[in-house]
Formats: structure tokens, C-alpha cells, sequence
């Protein structure tokens, strides 16, 4: 039986890793690129050069944990769940009454499966346009003025998303918990996924 | 533990689409940046709240600064040196420069990274005429731009600096040159990117050789030339 009483493992120590270099990464790139695109924040900071610095490497950074998590079996069977969309996952997003339990949900849901791969996509996405803006010399200049256009409203989606993903976590202390120690309590699982809580009893039980 | 490998690999299919979103926006993004900017240029230059300035709509000015704060000059403090290899150094106070016959065209800002702002009034005196007044000697080859936040210079060869566009630059949009934007005095160099353009200038200094400037030490090409 699942051991300490009342709590099931969520995340490996992996996940939780590669979590806080995300976060810590992600935080870097955020803060330079408020301060690399207001005009009022840089003129208050200035010192441009060693603010790019700082945000170009954060930003080169950031997807190696993302990508080095996958030596880790429990990070890739989760990338697993997350890239896999069922028919309750597209009925739990059209629904209005999603969180009173009765649409199956497994270990993420559905707005956590699309969260991930956006961040994913658009890390992807700023990295490329990000390169050809550093790296003057590899396209013209009309794609760079692109590259930069889409830089731009990529990174304010991002950091949109990375927003909401801090406002639901402010909501929810045991699914802090569950990022911060790896395991929540088996009642919180069963209310948030519960699918995935009936997945673990079966197992435990066969 | 056995994942749930049933059901369509939808994250997959939203990265390949946010890629190919993103492709497609480094191709178009600039035609699509210049239609948005026509559209919202009068609003963004009466907007009192400053909302617009905040998000990525149309061609904005973003500010650079590559020391810490840079302390303001005006009337009374301002000055202008033109120093270096001429037979008359000279010192301009603001009034001077003023007092000087001005050019007034509508010029392209243009950053090497990528972002830009069209159709922008600058007036100025011409450099040319300035350094014709200094009167520079037999052994000058370029001209060394320096700033007064301490710490930015950037060079341009003489016969780039004599060119038409190439002008200190007072006002902008028809007022004086802001702050922000590098006033009271900058360089404004039409031709060339805008790691060109001086901010705050303090200094022209005619030099016997064209040595790389600030930007150009950390890797932008030494002949800042639009579309090179």
C-alpha cells in the first residue's frame, strides 16, 4: 500500500528539477524583457548590454532542462499524458461546470495539457526569432523586422500564460505541494484528477 | 505507473502550429507591423495613457540606455564640443546650435535588430557643415561620436559623416528632442542603423582612424549601412 497514508507521488524529483530551472530560466527571461522593452523601465535600469546578456543566455538556456528532463522515465511518460487529448478532454474544455467531478479526469487536465504545450510551442518560437534578432547577420532585415514583430507578441502571450499558471498555483496549496514535495493528498486527488487517483488505487490493489 | 497513450497527440499538433504561426510571422510580420502602425500611428501619438506604448501594436520607439541613469542636460548646461584633428576646435552651447540654419526631412528610424519607426520629422543642423567650420586636417580619416552618459561613442568615416542625412539633431516630431530619445541633442544619420544615431551627444571628435564603437566591439558591422 501507498506510503505515507493519505498521499499518493505526483512528481519525481526529475520533474521538480527541471521545474525550478524552468522557473528560475523563464523568471530571468520575463524580468529582461520587461526591462529590454518598456521605455520607462530602461531608462530607469539602463546598462542595456548586460540586461540582453542576461536574457539571451536565460533564453538559450531555458529549453535544455525542458528537453534533459526526457533522460527521466517519469518526465517522459508525463510529456506522454500531456501530449494525449481524449473526447472527455474536449468535452471537460467546452463545458461550463468542469470542476464538479463528473467529466473524467486523468493525472492533468485538459487545460493544463494545452498550458504545457503552448509555453512548449512558444519557447520554441521566441528561441528561433530571438536568434535571427542576435544574430544580425542571418536573414534580411524585413524577417528580422518580423522575427521581431513575432518575438513581440509572443512573449507577451507567454508571459501571459506563465501569469494564469502562477495565479491558479497561488490558488491551490496541495497542488504547490505536489511541485514542491512530489506527493498531495489522495482527497485532493480524487476531487482535481480523479481518474488518475482510481488509476493509482487499481494499481496498488492488483 | 502506465500512462494514457489513448487520444489524439493534440500537444504536438499545437507546437507544429505555433512553429509554423511563428515562420510565417518572421516572413509577413513586417508588412503586417506596417499596415497595424498606419492604422494606429494617430492614436499611439495622443495616447494620454500611455496603454499603447505597452503592447507590440504597430512600430513603437523602444528606448536604450547602455549606462545606468543618465542625468538630463538642458539650455543651460549643454554643450557641444567638436574636437580632435581640426584647425578650429569649437563649442557650441544649445542657442548656437540653433541659431545655425536647419534641415528638416522625414526619415525611417531603424534599429539592426529588426524594429523600426517610419515617417519620422527630424531637424538639425548638418554635420557637414559643422566639421566644414572646424576645419579638419590633412591626417583626419573618421569622426568619433561621444555621448554624455559617460560611456557610448561610435564612430562614422568622414565622407559618411559629410553625407546629406547626417544630422545633430535638435528636434523630432516637431518638438525638441526628449530625453528619452537622446535630447537635447543627438545625432540623427538616415543611411545607417540607429546604433549610428548617437544619444546625448557631447563630442565630435575628427580622429585619424575609424576604430569600432560601442555596439560595433560586441558585434554590429562597423559600416552601419540600412539593408547591409
Amino acid at each position: 500500500m501507498s506510503e505515507p497514508t493519505g498521499s499518493f507521488a505526483r512528481f519525481a524529483p526529475a520533474e521538480r528539477l527541471v521545474h525550478r530551472l524552468v522557473a528560475i530560466l523563464m523568471g530571468s527571461c520575463l524580468i529582461t524583457a520587461a526591462i529590454l522593452y518598456n521605455g520607462s523601465i530602461m531608462m530607469a535600469v539602463g546598462h542595456r548590454h548586460v540586461v540582453e546578456t542576461i536574457h539571451v543566455w536565460s533564453g538559450l538556456a531555458l529549453p535544455v532542462p525542458m528537453i534533459a528532463g526526457a533522460l527521466s522515465a517519469a518526465y517522459r511518460s508525463d510529456v506522454r499524458r500531456l501530449n494525449r487529448f481524449t473526447p472527455a478532454d474536449w468535452q471537460w474544455l467546452r463545458s461550463r461546470t468542469r470542476r464538479d467531478d463528473t467529466i473524467p479526469v486523468g493525472k492533468f487536465n485538459a487545460g493544463q495539457k494545452i498550458n504545457a504545450w503552448l509555453v512548449a510551442g512558444s519557447t520554441g518560437v521566441l528561441l528561433g526569432t530571438g536568434a535571427v534578432m542576435y544574430w544580425t547577420g542571418l536573414v534580411r532585415l524585413s524577417w528580422r523586422s518580423g522575427a521581431t514583430f513575432v518575438h513581440d507578441w509572443f512573449a507577451l502571450g507567454l508571459g501571459l500564460l506563465v501569469i494564469g499558471h502562477i495565479v491558479y498555483a497561488i490558488r491551490d496549496p496541495e497542488a504547490r505541494r505536489g511541485m514542491r514535495t512530489g506527493r498531495v493528498a489522495r482527497h485532493w486527488a480524487r476531487v482535481e484528477h480523479g481518474a488518475w487517483a482510481e488509476e493509482i488505487q487499481d494499481q496498488s490493489n492488483s | 505507473m502506465g500512462a494514457d497513450p489513448d487520444g489524439a497527440p493534440v500537444g504536438r499538433r499545437v507546437v507544429l502550429g505555433l512553429f509554423g504561426l511563428g515562420a510565417v510571422g518572421i516572413v509577413t510580420g513586417s508588412k503586417i507591423q506596417g499596415g497595424l502602425s498606419e492604422l494606429l500611428a494617430p492614436v499611439q501619438l495622443r495616447d494620454p495613457t500611455g496603454f499603447t506604448a505597452l503592447v507590440p501594436l504597430g512600430n513603437t520607439w523602444r528606448y536604450y540606455s547602455v549606462t545606468g541613469s543618465v542625468t538630463p542636460r538642458d539650455a543651460t548646461s549643454y554643450a557641444l564640443t567638436v574636437s580632435g584633428l581640426v584647425d578650429r576646435p569649437t563649442t557650441y552651447r544649445l542657442a548656437d546650435l540653433e541659431a545655425l540654419p536647419q534641415t528638416a526631412f522625414t526619415d525611417t528610424f531603424q534599429c539592426v535588430t529588426g524594429w523600426h519607426v517610419p515617417d519620422v520629422p527630424w531637424t538639425g543642423v548638418r554635420l557637414a557643415g559643422l566639421l566644414d567650420a572646424a576645419a579638419p586636417t590633412a591626417e583626419a580619416v573618421g569622426v568619433r561620436f561621444h555621448s554624455f552618459d559617460g560611456t557610448y561613442s561610435v564612430n562614422m568615416t568622414l565622407d559618411q559623416a559629410r553625407a546629406d542625412d547626417v544630422i545633430v539633431a535638435l528636434s523630432m516630431y516637431g518638438a525638441p528632442v526628449t530625453h528619452d530619445h537622446g535630447g537635447p541633442v543627438r545625432i540623427y544619420s538616415g543611411s545607417m542603423y540607429g546604433y549610428k544615431s548617437t544619444k546625448w551627444l557631447s563630442e565630435i571628435e575628427v580622429t585619424p582612424n575609424n576604430e569600432p564603437g560601442y555596439w560595433e566591439d560586441r558585434g554590429y558591422p562597423l559600416d552601419g549601412f540600412i539593408g547591409e
